[in-house]
């Protein structure tokens, strides 16, 4: 799929608001205001980013624990993402989830998960739904190296192709599931586990959003068609802990000021635009400018929003009862 | 004897059992950590510490880092212990007991009866529960009535440093599959703790505290705000026995029914929710065999029938509070039962 400068802008915003985002999180929590557990996606933005411009608000996608950068890469509001990571009334789930629970059912996102594996069925049943109402739309489960091992996610797998589902299974491999290295914990590879359920997967390089954008393209293609499911396998890099608050010492020393240095998305994407000539750098500061002033008012609201009342405890447990 | 963290006492515990005992295992997700990776090995020793250090005195063969599959190495460990092992297996959050529950509850725990009493399963499932860290609905639960409800399966929960290290010894020597549960927010609270081996049997609840005019049952942490409770209300005139069950599977009924007997009354305090939970089976069980000693109608302090909520002042005013122990109490002191 060709992109216009105006898709191309916009997929930059959407990777630098990650960015920023989580970058801020990572500033923020440190202070102690931000209850809970947070996993940050700042590395990542090229998978979520390159996958979701593809979609329609009718799509469906199921996220992780490291949900920021697939929310916001699906249009869930910033301002209400961050009310809710604050535990404020006016989050997007009236801070009953937090973090770890972001959802926006209307932008098609089925919401982050604190369940390791448990997005995978769910994006089967999403599918089913589309191709049983013929909607057209396709469903996709982000799951990390770590989740690939569940056997929900190899029960999905399955079903997907034993259904034809427009299914797609991205399989973000940052190489870590917590402390414990991709390469103890995933026997085989991505790639032959797919080909085990008769669906094609293909290897992505995911610090480059133009091969995430055109690997994606291509299966989200073959589903709408009924096609079928299909794996994308994206290599990528976590920037920061697996919670805030992990000291990495499993990691090499300087391993992530390597890959910042030589790999990180952004930096690739403007190199990549303003190479062809496509925008200018100019263009590109501009985008960062609006984006931190975003990141900066949301903060500030949340920090002054209000808590919800007491008696919201007691409500959304059953439609009726 | 030295002061220790509920952290600690679970940690010596586990080390002290894998040096008795080599038939002793560890396994779950990063309970070392650092598997495969270019840095530390041992990097987290469980995701709060709790096996830190353990990697270096036995080695991998018996720590094992497991890949994210709760069915297959929970299901591993049961299947390991009917074998001749003694594994513990950590399930991290007690929360993920919905990814591996039939080897759980269809299998470990039904072993010995089906097959006619000849297998021995000694396995134990450590896994931490309870509402406190901001942590949501998926990872906030406190389970153990699930586990209760099947027989076959022991469920031990410790109020604290002390109670965790007996009880913890205790269930590794057990040779049934027992469900060890711990409080998350209890793991820096300190308290002398022997630093020899010994044991706490199951079934036979603690006495913390004894007294006229009602009985608490507290469960797990709630035990330990039942005694700030009791001794605010000690300041007002009303004296409470509180008494720790320490295991929901068995349970200490006898001694339960006697404390009630002496007071008369019964506030139960149990953090799960509150259908089918341990308060409802209490409350059942006094109805049943001391309802002529009930003096006031007995009274629940549990959560709401809701999910754990995320935003701090709900989750707490979701969780049972000192203040709601303490009221309860005062509400069966003036409470009657009605004549017949
Ligand atoms: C069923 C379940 N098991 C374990 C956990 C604890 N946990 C949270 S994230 C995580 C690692 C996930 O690794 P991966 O799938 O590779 O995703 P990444 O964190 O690298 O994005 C683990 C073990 C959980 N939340 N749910």
């Amino acid at each position: 799929m060709q992109m216009n400068r105006e898709d191309l802008l916009r997929a930059y915003r959407t990777m630098r608001t990650i960015r920023d985002f989580e970058e801020r999180l990572h500033v923020e929590f440190a202070t102690g205001e931000i209850p809970g557990f947070v996993h940050l996606y700042a590395g990542e933005e090229a998978s979520a980013t390159g996958v979701c411009t593809h979609l329609r608000d009718d799509d469906f996608i199921a996220s992780t624990h490291r949900g920021h950068g697939h929310c916001i890469a699906k249009g869930v509001e910033v301002q209400g993402m961050m009310h809710e990571i604050y535990g404020r009334r006016d989050g997007v789930c009236g801070g009953k989830g937090g973090s770890m629970h972001i959802a926006d059912l209307s932008k098609g996102m089925l919401g982050a998960n604190g369940i390791v594996g448990g997005g995978p069925p769910l994006i089967c049943g999403a599918a089913l739904s589309a191709k049983i109402r013929k909607t057209g739309g396709v469903a996709i489960a982000f799951l990390g190296d770590g989740a690939s091992n569940q056997g929900t996610t190899l029960e999905s797998l399955n079903l997907a192709s034993v259904w034809a589902l427009p299914a797609i299974f991205v399989v973000e491999d940052n190489g870590y599931a917590e402390a414990t290295s991709s390469s103890y914990s995933v026997a085989g590879s991505q790639a032959a586990r797919a080909a085990g359920f008769g669906m094609p997967c293909t290897e992505v390089d995911g610090f480059d959003f133009f091969a995430v954008h055109e690997a994606a393209g291509a299966a989200i293609d073959r589903a709408r068609q009924g096609g079928g499911p299909t794996m994308l396998h994206v290599k990528l890099a976590r920037y920061y802990g697996h919670f805030e608050g992990d000291a990495t010492t499993y990691r090499a020393p300087g391993e992530v000021d390597r890959l910042r240095a030589e790999k990180d998305c952004l930096n690739r994407f403007r190199a990549r635009v303003t190479e062809a000539a496509l925008m200018d750098g100019v263009e590109l500061d501009a985008v960062d400018q609006a984006v931190a002033d975003e990141i900066e008012v949301a903060v500030r609201n949340a920090k002054a929003a209000v808590m919800p009342a007491e008696a919201d405890l007691l409500t959304d447990v059953y439609v009726q009862y | 004897m030295s002061k220790k963290s509920y952290r600690q006492a679970i940690n010596e515990a586990l080390r002290q059992e894998m040096r008795r005992d080599p038939t002793v295992i560890i396994m779950g997700e990063d309970v070392a950590g650092g598997a495969g990776a270019p840095g530390e090995q041992d990097a987290w020793g469980g995701v709060l510490g709790v096996t830190k250090g353990l990697l270096a005195e036995f080695g991998r063969d018996r720590i094992l880092d497991t890949p994210l599959s709760e069915s297959a190495y929970i299901g591993a460990a049961a299947g390991a212990a009917a074998t001749g092992l003694r594994p513990v297996a950590e399930l991290m959050f007690v929360d993920f007991l919905g990814v591996c529950f039939d080897q759980i509850f269809n299998q470990a725990a039904k072993f010995r009866y089906m097959f006619g009493g000849k297998a021995r399963t000694p396995l134990v499932i450590r896994a931490m529960y309870g509402a406190g860290f901001r942590a949501a609905s998926q990872h906030s639960q406190s389970l153990y009535p699930i586990f209760t409800h099947i027989p076959g399966l022991k469920v031990v929960i410790p109020s604290s440093a002390y109670e965790a290290k007996g009880l913890l010894i205790q269930s590794i020597r057990d040779d049934d599959p027992v469900i060890f549960l711990e409080h998350k927010v209890l793991y820096d609270t300190e308290e002398e703790v022997p630093d020899e081996a010994y044991t706490i049997p199951f079934g036979e609840a603690n006495l913390t505290r004894e007294g006229r005019d009602v009985t608490i049952v507290a469960i797990g942490r709630m035990v330990g705000l039942a005694n700030e409770a009791a001794d605010r209300l000690a300041k007002q005139g009303i004296s409470c026995t509180v008494l720790d069950p320490r295991t929901t599977s068995p349970l200490d009924t006898a001694t339960i029914l006697e404390c009630v007997e002496e007071t008369g009354r019964l506030v139960i305090v149990d953090e799960a929710s509150p259908r089918c939970n341990i308060a409802t089976d209490i409350s059942a069980l006094v109805a049943q065999e001391a309802f002529g000693a009930l003096k006031a109608p007995i009274r629940m302090v549990c959560p709401p029938h809701v999910p754990v909520p995320f935003a701090p002042n709900l989750e707490d005013a979701y969780v049972p509070s000192a203040a709601r122990i303490e009221a309860a109490v005062q509400s069966v002191m003036v409470a009657q039962k009605k004549a017949a």
